[in-house]
């Protein structure tokens, strides 16, 4: 469809404002978090009801036009990256919180309501909403959901799947389907769970009710540095055998901690090679108690330095560090590419040492956080764009780093989804039964493949090309994890 | 294992080549929970496939077969002082885990903790078509593909004969204690959703008889303080009232009555139903032992009112649907869903909804 009959057919139902396709209105949508994916769209669609939305599911189904959904655009996978021929959905608008019930602990809002804003918004109540992803202050609650945002405390309070109760999901012909309820379960197949994380690919949530959960009364940090990462790592395994899950639990890597060091003069131990933050959060008494077990296990790990955060001040600057690594990278290097694999614990070394081989064969540094209660790797390698071929080779190391985290018995994406950029690399991950199955599930949901196409799922021709080979069910993911 | 892998296998390619039905079953321990199956179907007994597949309690993860006993799970995990935190209803001392997860029930600590299907991480499953598939993993944090393993937990096998199951675990708290105390109906639902929404260690909570029951779960310090907010009297043998609550085998389950389970938003005041109610999660799930024929539609008329759904969960004689009605876009999807994963309508058909 042309772009003047689209935009035609839009307007009979949107205001002007809220229908863009002049290139230069175009351009802050044609890209997401990963700026090394861009496209402009055909056009916009600003709706700010849902009424609107259905009509312009309704055209896009009617006329064959892919349909991307777009929350604040803070995703670090492409999964919003537009469609040529498309019109790119942008529930920016909808960011009204519905109601709040403080005594069933439920929040009902719209999808662009910021994931912070909830918690601001149920604070006079002593509640917040748990998953708290870095880009909290921007992200929004439909992306969340899309993409099932986890954090750093998810550890112990879950990511987005067990955060929600309810979706208003519109399916792309427009038709209203109410997934999960007020309740604690519903009748038939848990939806729910299916659509969380299902990137924009099922359905275009128009409405979620989340559940909010009490503010802790207290929460302590603890700060260990370790002169080895294998020692680090099993600092991580001894807290969580002594029976205690941390609120939080987030490791950094030496080049890490020099870099937001220099940044932040957070105090932060140079000479270490692994710095462990571990978090205690609730009841007073039990953080206390928590804490100094905490405290004890680290020592008895082999920590070099350790420091409990006396002050809510100082829990809060020993974070600052953690918190500023993406800024660190940014100030370190002209550009960084933010990788997200998930691995069993105890390969944690292991993984980590090939990272750094691979550091070395590509040339380009790579700094490592590390949600190390889940598992959760975030290396980011730093690379410059303006360098010719630089990004290509940091795209290399990246699916290299990926495919590390599939033979260590772990995924490709913990958090962040996989969009765009690890399209390739679910080839490797799945074989061609589950890949069929997962295209099945959208044929179930959109038969005509119009909700964001092209993402989160290759299709089995791309895999075949790429002569990837499928790891099967991680077989000898132990036994074949490199070793350098 | 692989024999038995391999006879699954040739059992469900040949029901699928002759789109001849199968009943999947376990341990029979949940035989009576959803809608019956015709007695011809040919039955696919899991228990032979079973066996723990991996456990690292460092790791918060365990996998194990389909057909192993939920007993077995439940004492090697009490060994490591770690549990299954969704604390799940057994009915039997044969439940398999299989079993556990496809029927998708929990039992007192979900409000606190969450449900079957939080927990789970990875299966791997046969199609209907025999294909043996891996979804999710064994990891935490796993966004790689649709969630297709949280989709089997309360799928009654409709979607695939379950093989392996990785579940996260959790620590057990070192100490428990059992709080009672006096309250009416609308008094207790206000309490109980009150109390969750301050921090407190309250790990499961119910209401029968004019009583509130609450138990208290975490570190000594915390339940002491909690103990000393709260109030109430301290119940001696804490653990074997809610292990009652859990298999049902408290006083208010033994009614020959059919008992209804309804799941509603937790605040919603008393329900005006015909019948006895015991009240559980937080105000979020109310039992109903009521006999009268002519109140079904009654009840899913309520339940749906109270923002939840009502399952007929012990039909004790009352010829009814087991689940609560699905409305026209759910059906359609349900049945879209289904028709991917078992085009022949071989894996427990009926079990759900009499449409597959």
């Amino acid at each position: 469809m042309s772009v003047h009959k689209l935009v035609n057919r839009l307007r009979a139902f949107l205001p002007v404002e809220a229908v863009l396709y002049e290139p230069e209105d175009l351009r802050p949508y044609e890209c997401d978090g990963l700026s090394a994916y861009r496209q402009m769209p055909l056009v916009v669609a600003l709706p700010r009801t849902e009424e609107q939305i259905v009509s312009i599911l309704k055209l896009c189904y009617e006329t064959q036009t892919p349909v991307v959904a777009r929350g604040a655009g803070t995703g670090l996978s492409g999964g919003a990256l537009p469609h040529a021929q498309g019109v790119l959905l942008s529930l920016g608008k909808m960011k009204q919180i519905i109601a709040i019930d403080p005594l069933a602990r439920t929040a009902r809002v719209q999808p662009g309501v910021r994931n912070l804003a909830i918690s601001e918004a149920a604070k006079p109540y002593g509640l917040y909403y748990a998953p708290d992803p870095s880009s909290q202050i921007a992200c929004s609650i439909g992306g969340n959901v899309a993409e099932n945002s986890g954090g750093v405390h998810c550890l112990k309070y879950g990511l987005t799947v067990h955060n929600i109760m309810k979706l208003r999901v519109l399916t792309i012909a427009g038709a209203l389907l109410e997934i999960g309820g007020e309740s604690l379960d519903s009748a038939g197949f848990d939806l729910l769970a299916l659509m969380t994380g299902s990137e924009g690919m099922l359905g275009i949530v128009t409405e979620v009710t989340v559940k909010l959960i009490p503010i802790p009364e207290k929460a302590q940090l603890v700060m260990a540095a370790f002169d080895d990462v294998q020692k680090a790592g099993n600092a991580v395994a001894n807290v969580i055998g002594a029976g205690i899950i941390p609120a939080g639990m987030e490791m950094m890597d030496k080049i890490t901690i020099h870099a937001v060091e220099e940044f932040l003069h957070a105090g932060y131990d140079l000479n270490a090679e692994a710095i462990l933050l571990c978090e205690s959060d609730g009841a007073a008494e039990e953080v206390a108690d928590e804490i100094a077990r905490i405290h004890a296990i680290m020592q008895q790990s082999g920590a070099i330095n350790i420091s409990t955060s006396q002050t809510e001040a100082e829990r809060l600057s020993f974070w600052a560090g953690r918190k500023a690594a993406f800024p660190a990278a940014g100030r370190v290097s002209p550009d960084y590419y933010c990788m997200d694999g998930t691995i069993p614990r105890k390969h944690l070394a292991d993984v980590l040492q090939g990272i750094e081989h691979l550091s070395r064969q590509y040339g380009l540094r790579c700094m490592n956080v590390f949600h190390a209660g889940d598992g959760n790797l975030h290396p980011l390698i730093l690379y410059d764009a303006n360098q010719p071929g630089e990004l290509e080779k940091t795209e290399e190391f990246g699916g290299k780093i990926l495919e590390m985290c599939i033979r260590a018995g772990g995924t490709i994406t913990g958090e962040h989804g996989v969009g765009m950029e690890k399209i390739n690399q679910m080839c490797t991950q799945f074989g061609t039964g589950e890949l069929e199955m997962f295209h099945a599930v959208k044929a179930a949901f959109d038969p005509q493949g119009l909700l964001n196409p092209g993402k989160a799922v290759p299709t089995l021709h791309r895999c075949a090309e790429l002569g990837a080979m499928h790891v099967h069910r991680g077989e000898e993911k132990f036994a074949d994890l490199p070793r350098f | 294992m692989q024999i038995i892998l391999d006879q699954f296998k040739a059992t469900v390619a040949k029901a699928y080549a002759q789109k001849t039905p199968l009943r999947i079953g376990g341990g029979g321990t949940k035989h009576f929970y959803g809608n019956a199956v015709p007695q011809t179907h040919v039955l696919l007994d899991t228990r032979p496939y079973h066996g723990i597949v991996a456990y690292e309690p460092t790791e918060l993860v365990i996998t194990a077969r389909a057909g192993t006993q939920l007993a077995d799970v439940q004492a090697l995990l009490d060994r490591h002082g770690q549990m299954l935190a969704f604390e799940p209803p057994f009915f039997g001392e044969s439940a398999t885990l299989g079993g556990c997860i496809a029927a998708g029930l929990s039992g007192p600590r979900r409000a606190a903790a969450g449900a079957v299907r939080d927990f789970v991480l990875g299966v791997r499953l046969l199609s209907g078509k025999a294909e043996d598939l891996s979804f999710g993993g064994q990891v935490m944090k796993n966004v790689a593909g649709y969630d297709v393993s949280r989709l089997m937990a309360g799928a009654m096998g409709t979607l695939g004969l379950l093989l392996e199951i990785s579940l996260k675990v959790l620590p057990k708290p070192p100490v428990e204690l059992t709080l009672r105390m006096a309250m009416d109906q609308a008094s207790a639902i206000e309490a109980m959703n009150r109390w969750a929404g301050r921090p407190l260690p309250i790990s499961a909570t119910c209401f029968t008889d004019g009583m509130l029951t609450i138990r208290l779960s975490g570190a000594e310090s915390a339940v002491e303080a909690a103990h000393a907010k709260l109030g109430g009297e301290e119940l001696d043998d804490g653990a074997a009232f809610w292990q009652s609550i859990r298999e049902q085998t408290h006083d208010f389950f033994q009614s020959p009555q059919p008992l209804w389970r309804l799941a509603v938003k937790s605040v919603y005041a008393p329900m005006s139903l015909p019948g006895n109610a015991l009240i559980e999660w937080q105000g979020g799930l109310r039992w109903l032992s009521c006999d009268d024929p002519e109140a079904v539609e009654r009840i899913r008329k309520s339940a749906k009112e109270a923002g939840g759904h009502a399952t007929l969960f012990r039909r004790n004689g009352l010829a009814a649907a087991a689940f609560h009605p699905l409305d026209d876009g759910m059906m359609r999807i349900h049945r879209a869903l289904k028709e991917k994963f078992d085009p022949a309508g071989i894996l427990n058909p009926g079990r759900l909804y009499p449409e597959f």
